[in-house]
């Protein structure tokens, strides 16, 4: 093993023990995070927290671009590398009334904190953690909050940053909440898609019977259950989610489909939505309804291979740390890094148990370990252990 | 004063002060010392937040505030332990002034935090705030420190949930807004401008701390109010605009009890000023009803309002502090 890789290893657990002593700083940064609202496209007022955060701790060229995204610098000795540390700023959740978090001696109980609370206020925390422990980098640490990462924004923040840059970026890590253990440095494809159908003004009811749009989904949906998956490359689609219709006494007018076609090969991908497309075009001309299907996001494959450096390191991290990595791919920030051809990894923080519909509970203890890890792989990467050359 | 200039002058939203560097410059060259009270009593759900938000962001980042401490009533719920797992100060009010007859009710949490606690300026911050943000302290203490003659300093908080442009209308809780406000417009008009007279979160020097009664019960806040109001006029207060506070909604049958306190201490301050003579002896007792199938049926509840003297006129606190009695 790499001997500056074994002292890193060597110096974790004493890092885990002093990040727990700054519990309060990273409990702080999740409250104060988690009770700003930021639904994708209305992030601003938690750019702004961020950004300020960044600057309270000495960053430099604490800035937002026109994409929205939250970024700082913390300058390196030689600032020879930059290494991007991202987590994005934008929830599922819209802007309600009481967005608030209870803290308890060992959990936190909220809304949306694994997505993407937790791991945003883990990757704010990180310069003053650094500065707590007195690790100085060689490589300049860029924190940044992408904006317009989930659903329609489709990773807008982190690819435009990454296409607009003048910065080198080495390597990046996308921190994401769930699950401590989890750790991705490779991204399937993937095709988002919505099939939205409907009964146009000229339906002839007599003609095809009183069906609707549900019964039109329903064939759809049969079709594409008939459609052949192959064990390899691994590929499988998910029916996200379906909606439709109005009540119990009117013919349904509408239906939506919403699902994902994930595979390690981008051309089953390709494949996959062509026939699924062809259906949808089939279904509409048999059964009067009018179906439309929109494509809302699409990864490619690709990422570093098992053996690479930074794979490894980050593999070393976690025995050293007793956490049981799973390796699982990625289609979140990870697959943009991957796209610019970036060494990156994706790494799980802490650990998250759902309470009710829309409450998780998160345990604190976890955290100190995930935000350890996160360290490690930054001081990996700054003395070189994950450059395959 | 007249009301419309101190609104202008002394109401302040937080936003101003958001510059906490140099709000700590400006206290560290008064050498000023700050201390935290949060007044607890079952708040096992709420503590650690507060205790951790205050500690992290203005004891450790900006060092606002010297002392954060707990003064507890006797919480039969994991308060007390919640607290201290993050590290609080925790005092159980019964343990301050020991010799002192017991009393019970949140005036007693604060009238012993003065005592206890070594701050210039005492900030007082209720337990049950959901919402809890480092504003909430350092709204109410910028005013103390960046103006002098400012003494007193409540919280209100006007962020409407929905409202279009134009004239809309301000103003507290269901209490002040139908008790508190019209007895202050009939007896003390000028302090119909502070917008919520009653809110929880205040922040005091010291010197107008020490030599106020303090009633242990509700009528705490309205007692205050017009104790500093008749000594050093409304110029004496500000204001601050906190935005939002989240927390639980109190059932009318107990704002009944509270407005019942209030009421007692409002009379008491009455008489004492000589604003109303020839009172008969008031009742302490509060009679609410309910419903039994179709018989109703009254509900007694005896609520009176007790007060502590003036600290200064504790030996105990006059040794601690250093002050002879005829200073």
């Amino acid at each position: 093993m790499d001997k500056k890789l074994a002292r890193i290893l060597d110096s974790l657990p004493n890092i885990e023990a002093m990040i727990r002593d700054m519990r309060d700083i990273i409990l702080t940064n999740i409250v104060m995070i988690g009770e700003i609202p930021a639904p994708t496209y209305k992030e601003d007022n938690l750019r702004d927290f961020v950004l300020n955060r960044l600057n309270q701790d000495n960053l430099i060229n604490c800035s937002t671009d026109e994409s929205g995204n939250a970024l700082g610098i913390l300058p390196g000795k030689s600032g020879k590398k930059n290494i991007l540390v991202v987590s994005h700023l934008d929830s599922v959740f819209e802007e309600e009334e009481n967005n608030t978090l209870s803290i308890q001696p060992d959990y936190i109980l909220g809304r949306g904190l694994s997505d993407n609370i937790v791991s945003l206020a883990a990757t704010i925390s990180l310069p003053f953690i650094l500065d707590q422990l007195k690790i100085q980098l060689k490589s300049n640490l860029i924190i940044m909050g992408t904006s317009r990462s989930l659903g329609p924004g489709d990773l807008e923040g982190i690819r435009f940053f990454l296409k607009n840059t003048k910065l080198n970026i080495s390597n990046g890590i996308s921190v994401e909440g769930v699950k401590l253990g989890d750790l991705s440095y490779s991204s399937i494809g993937m095709a988002r898609c919505e099939i939205n159908c409907w009964v146009p003004e000229e339906y002839d009811w007599t003609k095809f019977g009183a069906v609707g749009s549900i019964v039109t989904m329903n064939e759809l949906i049969n079709r594409i259950q008939e459609i052949p998956i192959p064990n390899k490359p691994r590929t499988n689609i998910i029916l996200s989610s379906i909606s439709g219709g109005r009540g119990f006494s009117s013919i349904p007018l509408d239906a939506t489909l919403r699902f994902e076609i994930r595979s390690e090969s981008g051309e089953m991908v390709d494949n996959l939505q062509k026939q699924i497309m062809d259906i949808a075009q089939e279904v509409s001309s048999h059964s009067g309804s009018k179906v439309e299907t929109k494509v809302m996001a699409k990864r490619k494959p690709g990422g570093i291979s098992f053996s690479h450096p930074l794979a490894s390191s980050a593999r070393e991290i976690h025995k050293k740390l007793g956490i049981k990595s799973r390796i699982t791919p990625n289609i979140a920030e990870l697959s943009a890094f991957i796209d610019k051809n970036i060494p990156s990894v994706a790494i799980g923080i802490t650990k998250t148990a759902k309470q009710s519909s829309s409450l998780e509970k998160v345990e604190i203890e976890p955290l100190y370990k995930g935000i350890a890890q996160l360290v490690g792989l930054i001081m990996a990467i700054d003395t070189g252990c994950c450059s395959e050359n | 004063m007249k009301i419309d200039n101190w609104l202008k002058d002394n109401t302040f939203h937080h936003s101003t002060f958001s510059d906490l560097a140099d709000l700590v410059r400006e206290k560290e060259k008064q050498n000023l010392k700050i201390s935290l009270c949060i007044p607890t009593l079952n708040e096992e759900r709420t503590i650690a937040k507060e205790i951790i938000l205050f500690h992290s962001e203005l004891m450790v980042r900006y060092p606002l505030i010297d002392e954060i401490a707990i003064i507890d009533s006797g919480s039969s719920d994991n308060t007390i332990s919640v607290a201290k797992s993050f590290g609080a100060e925790t005092y159980l009010a019964s343990d301050i002034l020991p010799h002192l007859p017991p009393k019970k009710g949140k005036g007693e949490n604060l009238w012993k935090a003065i005592y206890q606690l070594d701050g210039d300026i005492i900030v007082y911050i209720d337990a049950d705030i959901k919402n809890i943000h480092p504003r909430f302290a350092y709204g109410l203490l910028a005013p103390l420190i960046y103006r002098e003659e400012i003494k007193y300093v409540k919280a209100f908080y006007d962020r409407p949930l929905a409202f279009s442009e134009g004239i809309r209308p301000s103003g507290g809780g269901r209490v002040t807004e139908i008790l508190i406000r019209p007895l202050f417009s009939l007896f003390f008009p000028e302090l119909s401008a502070i917008i919520q007279p009653l809110s929880g979160e205040y922040a005091v020097r010291r010197e107008v701390l020490e030599e106020l009664h303090f009633p242990i019960g509700y009528g705490v806040e309205t007692a205050h109010i017009i104790d500093v109001y008749s000594k050093y006029g409304l110029a004496a207060f500000a204001q601050t605009d906190l935005d939002q506070r989240v927390h639980r909604n109190q059932e009318t049958r107990s704002l009944g009890k509270m407005a019942f306190g209030i009421l007692q201490t409002f009379f008491g301050r009455l008489q004492t000023l000589n604003l109303i003579s020839d009172l008969p002896e008031l009742s302490t007792v509060l009679r609410q009803f309910q419903v039994h199938d179709k018989d109703f049926e009254a509900i007694n509840m005896t609520i009176v309002e007790e007060e502590r003297p003036p600290m200064l006129s504790i030996p105990e606190y006059l040794t601690k502090r250093g002050i002879k009695k005829n200073d």
